[in-house]
């Protein structure tokens, strides 16, 4: 069984005047352990394939089966719970909790799952360490440069062990640097640990190195290609 | 849950600044309730008190019927073990019997009806402070066989001390009262009303003269606490029986009771709008603070953290910053009360010149009851949690992506 799993699916934004045809009958499997972008000009739709992906928003109709289960079809406040256990988000800014350091960030999300004390200590330190950070636990975002904060939401995202991480426009806001450090953070997770990662970007250093690029142009798959 | 409690706890302090002034409108205001709650209930609980003693204290036993037909028929007869009895009950200060009647009073020339009070002038003088009216002459002694009238009356009868006058008129089934009484000293009522047509006369004498030995037909209770006062009236009823009628003041004086219940009204206007400005600080604020963190809470929806957590945190927060408010406006508050209920304000002017003419001392002593002050911290938790309705409501309208994409 596919990781992921998109049958003829298509969103219709109608709440605006003019009617938007945003995702046009989009059919895509992703695997466990794939390390994939989704790309294409602006308002191609990648951000609303990735919200159909991550269950923030409902297909007009087609489905996304995850692990197998449809996931339009769970209420919109078990999917809350569905989101917690299965998906780990990463978004362009503005992803921490400004009041918590970055180790109870991180250890906030498995405390909502229910994770043990200890096995919470020892995942987040683990975790803080990976993204280079371990000497960083005890300070608030805002003592965090953008780089920084970026790579506790990674932390964050696969601390609750997910079944992948969905990420939109990471590296968005961080300088070069920044975004190769946080880019062989998330590669290493993914060589390691097998984690899936799946990006929308624009960001060539994001396609550079991913194994897969799936372009959209207006709503549609334009091409799906496998590299190295 | 401990996690929850330091998120709510750092989050109202995310803006210090708004934070304090919401707190400082709370301590501000509910300051301004417990404080003038205090000096309303204070001033209710000293009116009240002022206005029993000066005649019918806090609870009256009369004969059954007495209280509407005044009837000497009515009466009752007790001895002084009665009396001691009653006095032994927790809480009375003090149980004065009286024989009340009405009689004819005349001297030389004039004739008048005098409101007749036998009463024991020892407890008397204790309840009510007797001896202090008297401006002329001296005040009475258990065996005296003599009289007090009010000055008013004095004055109409043309009648100073030492003179005589006649009592006359009717006693127990159908006899007749008349005789000869010395004036032994006159005082003055600040109430006209007393002033012109009361008479006392020492309690032994006046049975005598009604041929009443050990009847009465009131005893007038005094309590030390009047917050006791259905405790008393319970006790009483243990001992007395059927033939008994016992009343409380608030019968016995139903226009001071709605006086009491209108002033109350105004008041509780006072308090509605303090309320409103603690609402407007905890409203205001959580309101802020709920709309700038929309993009968080959306966040927070898209990694699976459920809307009931986050309403248990946003409830947190407006409990915090209304328990700062409320427990620094209790701190400060309660030595304040405190004060003034052993320090009575005291008021002058106008007011004070009524005050004092009615023998009553011009100061309203702060209440210090527990309740005014559990009933404002409840009220402003109340306040809270109705607050607290405006992000629970926000949070469940909420749509992750629209909110991440503001
Ligand atoms: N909530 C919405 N209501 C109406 N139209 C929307 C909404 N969200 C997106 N759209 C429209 O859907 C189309 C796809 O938008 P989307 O955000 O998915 O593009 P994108 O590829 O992520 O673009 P970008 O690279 O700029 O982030 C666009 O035409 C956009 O205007
Ligand atoms: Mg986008």
């Amino acid at each position: 069984m596919p990781l992921i799993e998109i049958i003829s699916l298509n969103k219709i934004y109608d709440k605006t005047k003019v009617p938007v045809h945003a995702l046009k009958d989009i059919n895509l499997t992703i695997e466990k352990g794939e390390f994939v972008a989704i790309v294409g000009p602006s308002g191609s739709g990648k951000t609303t394939l990735l919200n159909m992906i991550g269950g923030l928003d409902s297909p007009t109709n087609g489905k996304v089966l995850i692990n197998g289960i449809n996931i339009s079809k769970i209420k919109s406040d078990e999917l809350i719970d569905f989101r917690l256990k299965n998906i780990g988000f990463v978004f362009q800014s503005f992803n921490l909790i400004p009041v918590l350091t970055a180790k109870e960030n991180v250890e906030f999300i498995m405390l909502l799952q229910g994770v043990t004390k200890s096995e919470r200590e020892k995942r987040t330190i683990e975790l803080l360490n990976a993204v280079g950070l371990g000497d960083k636990i005890d300070s608030r975002p805002y003592e965090l440069s953008g780089g920084q904060q970026q790579r506790v939401a990674v932390a964050r995202a696969i601390a609750s062990h997910p079944s992948f991480v969905l990420a939109d426009e990471p590296t968005a806001n961080l300088d070069s640097t920044s975004a190769e450090g946080l880019l062989d953070i998330m590669k290493e997770l993914n060589q390691k640990l097998g984690m899936t990662f799946i990006f929308a970007t624009h960001d060539n250093k994001v396609i550079r190195r991913v194994r897969r690029v799936i372009t959209l142009e207006d709503g549609k798959i334009k091409s799906d290609v496998f590299q190295n | 849950m401990k996690l929850y409690l330091v998120l709510a706890w750092r989050n109202i302090w995310r803006n210090k600044r708004r934070t304090i002034l919401a707190a400082l409108s709370v301590i501000f205001a509910i300051v301004l309730a417990i404080f003038t709650r205090a000096m309303q209930h204070g001033s209710y609980d000293y009116m009240i008190d002022s206005a029993v003693r000066m005649y019918t204290g806090y609870l009256q036993i009369h004969g059954k019927g007495y209280w509407e037909e005044r009837s000497l028929e009515n009466s009752i007869e007790i001895d002084d073990e009665f009396l001691k009895q009653i006095e032994a009950i927790r809480f009375v200060e003090i149980a004065v019997p009286r024989l009340e009647s009405y009689l004819l009073v005349s001297s030389k020339e004039i004739t008048k009806v005098a409101n007749v009070v036998s009463t024991d002038p020892e407890k008397e003088n204790q309840m009510t402070k007797l001896q202090q009216k008297i401006t002329s002459g001296k005040y009475l002694s258990q065996n005296d066989e003599g009289l007090l009238i009010g000055e008013g009356l004095a004055r109409m009868l043309n009648v100073k001390v030492g003179d005589s006058l006649i009592l006359y008129g009717q006693g127990i089934y159908g006899t007749t009262v008349a005789t000869m009484s010395p004036v032994i000293g006159i005082i003055k009522f600040a109430i006209p009303d007393l002033n012109n047509s009361f008479i006392y006369l020492p309690l032994i004498y006046g049975q005598k003269l009604f041929s009443m030995e050990n009847r009465i037909t009131t005893i007038s209770i005094m309590i030390t606490n009047p917050k006791q006062i259905s405790y008393v009236l319970n006790e009483i009823r243990k001992i007395v029986n059927d033939n008994y009628n016992i009343m409380t003041w608030e019968e016995m004086m139903p226009e001071l009771v709605q006086g009491i219940q209108l002033d109350s009204v105004s008041g509780l206007i006072m308090l509605f709008i303090l309320y409103l400005v603690i609402t407007f600080g905890i409203f205001g604020t959580i309101m802020m603070m709920t709309a700038e963190r929309t993009k968080e809470f959306g966040v927070l929806l898209a990694i699976g953290v459920n809307r009931s957590k986050l309403v248990l945190i946003t409830t947190l927060e407006a409990i915090f910053i209304s328990f700062i408010g409320a427990l620094t406006g209790l701190i400060v508050s309660y030595p304040l009360v405190l004060y003034f209920h052993k320090n009575p304000i005291r008021f002058s002017g106008e007011l004070a010149e009524i005050s004092l003419k009615f023998g009553v001392e011009p100061i309203i002593p702060l209440s210090n009851e527990s309740g005014i002050f559990v009933a404002q911290t409840l009220v402003v938790l109340l306040i809270a949690l109705l607050s607290s309705l405006y992000p629970i409501n926000y949070i469940r309208k909420l749509k992750p992506i629209e909110a991440i994409r503001l």
